[in-house]
């Protein structure tokens, strides 16, 4: 049997550059189209839930907005055993279930994927519920993958172009492009409350 | 100085202050601060949200039909419980009526998501409060089998050489340096209790329940096409059946029916035979700490959930009770109407909002978000970096709900304190059967115990409920009857121009209501109350505490600056949160940063 190929991108998308992971496995369906032992997931927040996704996978590959004091927009690229090491490293994690407790929770198990690569991207802007990716956030997606597609290649994963499984992606209501355009204005929905409440002007 | 708050609290802020910082990006954000006196009891507490949140602003406009889609991204482990309470909130607002399968099948993955939290809860969040696992190493393999026997004899993994085997893998796992999950517990802490041997059976079923909890999610995945985040449809449920097709994909045939029922059964059997030993067993060593019972005895509330029958929310066709019990008087059971203005209201007064005026209180739909962030005059640090609250002031993002003007308990505990107190018979059986193993008083129900073996009777409960809708689903589809969807009404042209609705669920963490009001076929203004927001809320205007705060009082800290009790207390309620606690010392310098799930 082939190598089990797992390609996860984590993270909140209501919450801005949260949405960072999400919306790379997101582009990387539109685009490409792999074999059948790869597998394209949103993962959301999700923690526990994602453990039997990394029980069958021997590679590993997460996309995800890291805070890791850099510029806005760099990425960062992590791989093999410090990837749970860089995870944890986080001043807090940005999920529920930090994502290093999901690792380590598949190597308690016995089935940590062997592989580990984490492409991550600092965030600009996290604290804009509801907001989509910054400019120089989304302008990393693409680089992202390519970097994915590169190391996936030298792994012996090749991509096609054209649409791929997006079966497991999210709901069409938000996916990035309805999801930012769908957003109210702020003359409708005031971003810090509700305009009728204001008091008036001091 | 002790002041008593109007729901019977005695609070003193002279002893020291102990802030615990829990940090997440998702709802149930809070921090908790607490006054410690001379003997280590605790005076006073002060819950705190840290994150602000509010739904409105991100689905005005949109498509109601859309806004499971949003509400399941809320948090990080309810998905299917707002996506299920948005479903209902929009079918209540235009009128859509669906058919038999889509309840019972909905009821199955609610049911499912219940026995999925509260295991995982119970074990992976939980238990590491109660059972130590470093001194599990220190266990005898040959009496913790004898041990499991007597607790747990129809389980069969007891052999001795299956925990040797454990606690080798344990082993391994600890002296590789990456204690990883256990790494941030107070091990030699007094407060633990259990034997070795009891650590090791306990952390044993730990690993159980992680390979379990893989295979319950296979119910969500089934019915609802993937998991994480399953499909959800206004109207009904997303999966057509064909009980004679064939193949893993396209519609829900039997042997994908087959494959649900095999895990409800795996569920059930791990409940009896595991999760409910586990409860009493580790119950057993911790008789004698009944703190933690804070407002459940006096002020519990929940909405009810689980209906027989598809459209009937009324309080008798509900498989989980509703009802309010205020005052501590058990004999009468409130009903809730969640429709009223009257009942359920949400005050801002110590809250960073406004409503322009003081002690004024909102009913969901009529809710407003207006964010008012000041601190008090006592607060300590700054804007951004805050040392320490002022309760007197605004002190939390999290706005306060009552049930007519009553700060109240939500979760596994109030749902079976109503239903003791309603005499539903399941319920009655189960609390009256675990008080007589254990030897309790009614009384012991109103504890951090209580809330946690509540959660383990309902696991168990939710698993037969679970097993009846299964066998109504496949009565109905052999009898002919496969529909899962009423498509009336999907075209907006069939709506009427406004419209409101409220959908109700219980949450494993308590009661979730959702309000919407739909106008011109949009979103005009969408709001939640959930659970974490009822117990952990902020003083009212007449100074009333809520359930985190209550709960903490009391309690005796073996070591102030490490608080295991105050984890244990506020874990019992499964908040939505992985934290980091910050504890100072007196002069606010930082002791101990250590990062605790």
């Amino acid at each position: 049997m082939g190598q089990r190929t797992l390609i996860l991108g984590i993270g909140n998308v209501l919450w801005a550059d949260e949405g960072f992971g999400v919306r790379c496995v997101e582009r990387l369906a539109d685009r490409y189209r792999f074999g059948p032992g790869v597998t394209l997931l949103d993962g959301g927040t999700q923690g526990l839930y994602l453990l039997p996704f990394l029980e069958e996978a021997d590679i590993l590959v997460v996309f995800d907005a890291v805070d890791y004091g850099l510029t806005p927009g760099t990425l960062k690229i992590v791989e093999g055993d410090k990837v749970p090491a860089f995870l944890g490293a986080k001043k807090m994690s940005l999920h529920q279930t930090g994502f290093q407790d999901v690792i380590a929770t598949a190597e308690l198990m016995g089935y940590r994927p062997e592989t580990l690569l984490l492409i991550g991207c600092q965030p600009e802007e996290l604290e804009d519920y509801g907001g989509g990716l910054r400019d120089v956030v989304a302008a990393q997606i693409d680089p992202a993958i390519e970097i994915a597609l590169d190391r996936l290649a030298g792994w012996g994963i090749a991509a096609e172009t054209g649409r791929g499984d997006d079966s497991l992606l999210a709901d069409r209501a938000i996916l990035r492009d309805a999801y930012e355009a769908g957003r109210p204005d702020e003359d409708s929905a005031c971003r810090i409350g509700d305009a009728r409440f204001f008091p008036a002007a001091e | 100085m002790v002041v008593q708050t109007p729901n019977g609290f005695d609070l003193d802020t002279a002893g020291k202050r102990i802030v615990v910082d829990p940090v997440t990006r998702i709802e149930g954000h809070m921090r908790c601060e607490v006054n410690v006196d001379d003997e280590g009891y605790i005076r006073n507490a002060v819950s705190t949200g840290t994150m602000w949140r509010g739904l409105e602003v991100i689905l005005k406009g949109r498509d109601p039909r859309d806004a499971w889609a949003f509400t399941e991204r809320i948090c990080g482990v309810c998905t299917g419980t707002h996506a299920l309470t948005s479903v209902r909130a929009v079918e209540d607002a235009l009128g859509i009526m669906i058919p038999d399968n889509a309840n019972s099948i909905r009821n199955i993955m609610q049911l499912n998501l219940q026995i999925h939290d509260h295991i995982v809860h119970f074990y992976h969040l939980h238990a590491l409060d109660w059972v130590n696992p470093v001194n599990a190493l220190r266990a005898d393999p040959k009496a913790t089998s004898e041990l499991q026997q007597a607790v747990g004899p129809n389980h069969p993994l007891s052999s001795p050489g299956y925990f040797r085997d454990v606690q080798n893998r344990l082993k391994k796992f600890v002296e590789s340096g990456q204690l990883g999950l256990f790494k941030n517990g107070y091990w030699d802490n007094p407060a633990y209790l259990l034997p070795p041997e009891a650590d090791l059976m306990a952390t044993t079923h730990y690993l159980e329940a992680l390979d379990l909890q893989k295979d319950i999610v296979k119910v969500h995945t089934i019915f609802g096409g993937k998991n994480p985040h399953p499909n959800w449809l206004v109207g009904g449920v997303p999966c057509p059946i064909n009980i004679d097709g064939v193949g893993a994909t396209g519609a829900i045939n039997m042997e994908r029916l087959n494959m649900v029922s095999s895990i409800i059964d795996r569920c059930i059997e791990f409940n009896r035979n595991v999760y409910l030993p586990d409860v009493v067993a580790i119950g057993g060593f911790y008789k004698n700490w009944l703190y933690g019972g804070g407002l459940s005895s006096q002020a519990v509330l929940a909405y009810g959930d689980i209906p027989e029958h598809p459209n009937d929310f009324s309080a008798e066709q509900l498989h989980l009770p509703r009802g309010a019990i205020i005052n501590g008087n058990l004999s009468e059971v409130h009903d809730v109407d969640v429709r009223d203005p009257e009942q359920v209201q949400e005050f801002v007064d110590h809250s960073w909002y406004t409503y322009g005026e003081p002690g004024k209180g909102l009913h969901p739909w009529d809710g407003v978000t207006e964010a008012r962030y000041e601190l008090g005059p006592n607060a300590k640090g700054t804007r951004t970096n805050i040392q320490e609250i002022d309760e007197a002031a605004k002190y939390s993002w999290i706005k306060a709900p009552r049930w007519r003007g009553h700060a109240m308990e939500v979760g596994p505990l109030a749902r079976y304190i109503i239903g003791y107190a309603k005499g539903h018979e399941d319920i009655t059986d189960q609390v009256t059967g675990l008080l007589r193993t254990m030897d309790l008083p009614v009384d012991a129900l109103f504890s951090t115990l209580g809330r946690t073996a509540a959660r383990a009777l309902e696991s168990e409960y939710c698993g037969r409920l679970q097993k009846y809708f299964f066998d109504k689903l496949v009565r109905n589809c052999i009898n002919g009857d496969t529909t899962t969807a009423n498509v009336e009404k999907w075209d907006p042209s069939t709506w009427p121009k406004e419209a409101r609705g409220v959908g109700m669920t219980e949450a494993p963490r308590g009661a979730l209501g959702h309000w919407v009001q739909v106008k011109d076929g949009r979103i005009e203004n969408y709001q939640c109350v959930v659970p974490t927001t009822w117990n952990g809320s902020p003083r009212d205007a007449q100074g009333n505490i809520g359930a985190f705060e209550a709960s903490l009082l009391n309690t005796r800290m073996e070591r102030p600056e490490e608080p295991v009790e105050i984890l244990r207390t506020l874990h019992s309620f499964d908040p939505c949160l992985a934290c980091s606690t910050h504890v100072m010392s007196e002069d606010g310098a930082e002791l101990t940063t250590v990062k605790v799930r």
